[in-house]
């Protein structure tokens, strides 16, 4: 077991540096130029400027010594500076992530929460109401576009009803915690601020929610398949023969079984909330990880790009390395 | 939690019901593809007919679902915007589907090194976060419908090369391969009039459900500012210029909805096809 980790962890390391050294060749051989995008038209038409502003950046060297600057760089932790915000990649990417880790992880808790139990429900309970509302949801969970329900949301609960806060994180009054971790709710609870807590809590509703739609259908749509084919199995019937109560077959016979390819899909899922995070982000104000991918790719900052292409592709090996690796929990034929 | 499975009702209502959804999903479909086809003619005006004196009027007689903050009609620029989601999602779809499958296909049958070097690049643009990739290629590139489609296509293609691969192996080991070899048919030959057709069917079925996946992608980069040039009229950046708008709800509300309603539409044209093809999986 341990052996195959290590193996799984130097593949993964080993795809991240490929990707890195895709997205690098990709940022070099596109029309785009970062000089324009950075300077603007004006000062872009003074070559002196121009040719300064390109050896600051390193831009006028030989493509593989940058990239070679670049991996040097790396080992060192050096993810090299944003052309935008002319700070540290990493110092940038370490300001952003909690913001996003914490929405993702609410959004994600929600879904599961109430996904898996809604897809149970909807195979138990197949052709009633509960499936016709199941699958309503999931489907307009999934269809929905990210950007609209999020305006929607904030339309009805922050400009109609007035329920909800307005974008951002806190309220723009209100001091934000300095707290070790970065997560507001963490942040806010150490020191014992509840008030503040309830605030950040409050603002993390509507992006969640947001967020959680697309999720929340597949973990629903997928849990109510499983459960239905599960349901089908020998097992079950043998289970019921025996004379289970009907609850234990359920969720200790079949549920188990149905949840291999939950958690296929979840882990899939959880890493895909970053998706979702650049359009959610964006209109809720979040200043996350998505807002700053977003606002890098518009500006060309590519060493911003390479920065949380690398970070992001390597969560997306971890996570899938995680879903393989907890197969053996929930499956003891994957553990030999 | 006393739950007692309920008697499921006959199976012709299932299926009744099972395949109603994806005629309704073929209706709804087709309504649009015949709104895209027709849009210059039945708009009650044209997409760009600038306006300042009438902007941002509610829903009226005059205008169906009113008009945005250039005194343009909503309903017309809704028709129009049908025109371009659904070309740039026939596109990516169809051309991804198109190098996808060939990959895969090739993938399959040269085995060894070439197999090798095929997948791993498939599953090198698989670990990249699709948006991230799609949204980096379309600044890289310039805005543009051309360029952002050019962007989501280099992003799209390995799923399709993922399933092609495995249909064409399970076909590879099937007896009328087999026959074929030994009959000293060509290998192109036995790779594009035997194999792909047999793989036709669940690919087409991913490309179906995939298209609304690719409309929604679209729309999110239009949304984000780098699918079309202003002032073309498409449903993304419909809902974008009125995101601020909270009080003129139905500048952004339409276009958003009409979104939703093509997604569902091959969501439910997609999942037919899919239990028509496999009766046995149980959705």
């Amino acid at each position: 077991m341990a052996s195959y980790i290590a193996l799984r962890l130097v593949s993964a390391v080993a795809m991240a540096l490929f990707a890195s050294l895709v997205i690098f060749l990709i940022s070099n051989f596109v029309p785009g130029d970062p000089v324009l995008a950075q300077l603007g038209d004006i000062l872009a038409s003074d070559p002196a400027v121009v040719t300064e502003w390109r050896a600051k950046w390193g831009l006028d060297l030989p493509l593989w010594e940058r990239y070679g600057l670049f991996l040097q760089g790396l080992m060192r932790g050096d993810l090299g500076q944003s052309i935008a915000t002319r700070r540290p990649v990493l110092e940038d990417i370490i300001q952003f992530a909690p913001a996003t880790v914490e929405l993702a992880t609410i959004s994600f808790a929600m879904s599961l929460a109430l996904g898996i139990p809604l897809g149970i429900a909807a195979a138990v309970w197949r052709d009633t109401w509960i499936d016709a509302v199941a699958r309503a949801l999931s489907l307009i969970g999934v269809s929905a576009p990210t950007f609209w329900l999020a305006f929607i949301m904030l339309a009805i609960f922050y400009g109609w009803l007035g329920w909800a806060p307005g974008p951002g994180r806190m309220d723009p009054i209100a001091f934000p915690p300095e707290g070790p971790t970065g997560f507001f709710l963490i942040d806010t609870a150490l020191a014992r601020d509840w008030e503040s807590f309830r605030d950040a809590l409050a603002h993390l509703m509507l992006p969640s929610i947001v967020l959680a739609a697309a999720t929340l259908g597949l973990i629903t749509r997928t849990t109510r398949a499983a459960m239905l084919d599960c349901l089908q199995q020998d097992y079950v019937r043998v289970a019921r023969a025996k004379g289970l109560v009907e609850r234990v077959v359920i969720l200790r016979h079949a549920l188990r079984n149905a949840l291999v390819p939950v958690v296929t899909l979840g882990g899939l899922a959880y890493a895909n909330l970053l998706t979702g995070a650049v359009m959610t982000e964006t209109i809720f104000a979040w200043p996350g990880l998505g807002r700053y991918t977003f606002r890098s790719a518009a500006a060309l900052d590519f060493p911003a790009i390479m920065g949380i292409t690398l970070v992001v592709s390597a969560t997306y090996l971890l996570v899938n390395l995680l879903v393989d690796l907890s197969y053996a929990l929930l499956d003891p034929r994957v553990r030999r | 939690m006393s739950a007692s499975l309920t008697i499921a009702p006959s199976r012709f209502r299932r299926r009744l019901r099972r395949y109603g959804l994806a005629w309704a999903g073929a209706a709804i479909v087709l309504s649009w593809l015949l709104v895209a086809l027709l849009a210059p003619w039945i708009s009650p005006y044209p997409p760009n007919a600038v306006d300042v004196t009438r902007r941002l009027l509610p829903p009226s007689a005059e205008h169906w679902i009113g008009t945005d903050i250039l005194g343009r009609d909503v309903f017309s620029r809704l028709l129009h915007g049908a025109r371009i989601s659904l070309l740039a999602g026939f596109t990516v779809v169809l051309l991804g589907a198109a190098i996808g499958t060939t990959i895969g296909i090739l993938a399959a049958w040269l085995r060894g090194w070439g197999e090798e070097g095929l997948m791993r690049l498939t599953d090198l643009v698989l670990c990249f976060p699709p948006i991230i990739l799609a949204l980096a290629l379309a600044a890289a590139l310039g805005i543009g419908t051309t360029n952002t489609i050019i962007a989501m296509l280099v992003v799209w293609w390995p799923k399709y090369a993922r399933l092609a691969r495995s249909l064409a192996l399970v076909q590879r080991s099937q007896e009328y391969v087999e026959a074929a070899t030994v009959l000293g048919l060509p290998q192109k030959r036995i790779l594009f009039r035997h194999v792909l057709p047999n793989t036709f069917g669940p690919i087409a079925v991913l490309g179906t459900l995939d298209l609304g996946i690719a409309i929604l992608t679209f729309a999110g980069l239009s949304f984000l500012g780098l699918g079309v040039v202003p002032p073309t009229a498409e449903w993304g950046s419909m809902v974008s210029e009125g995101r601020e708008l909270v009080e003129q709800w139905w500048v952004a509300t339409f276009p958003g909805l009409a979104i939703l309603t093509v997604v569902i539409g091959f969501n439910f044209l997609g999942d037919g096809w899919r239990d028509w093809l496999d009766p046995k999986a149980q959705r």
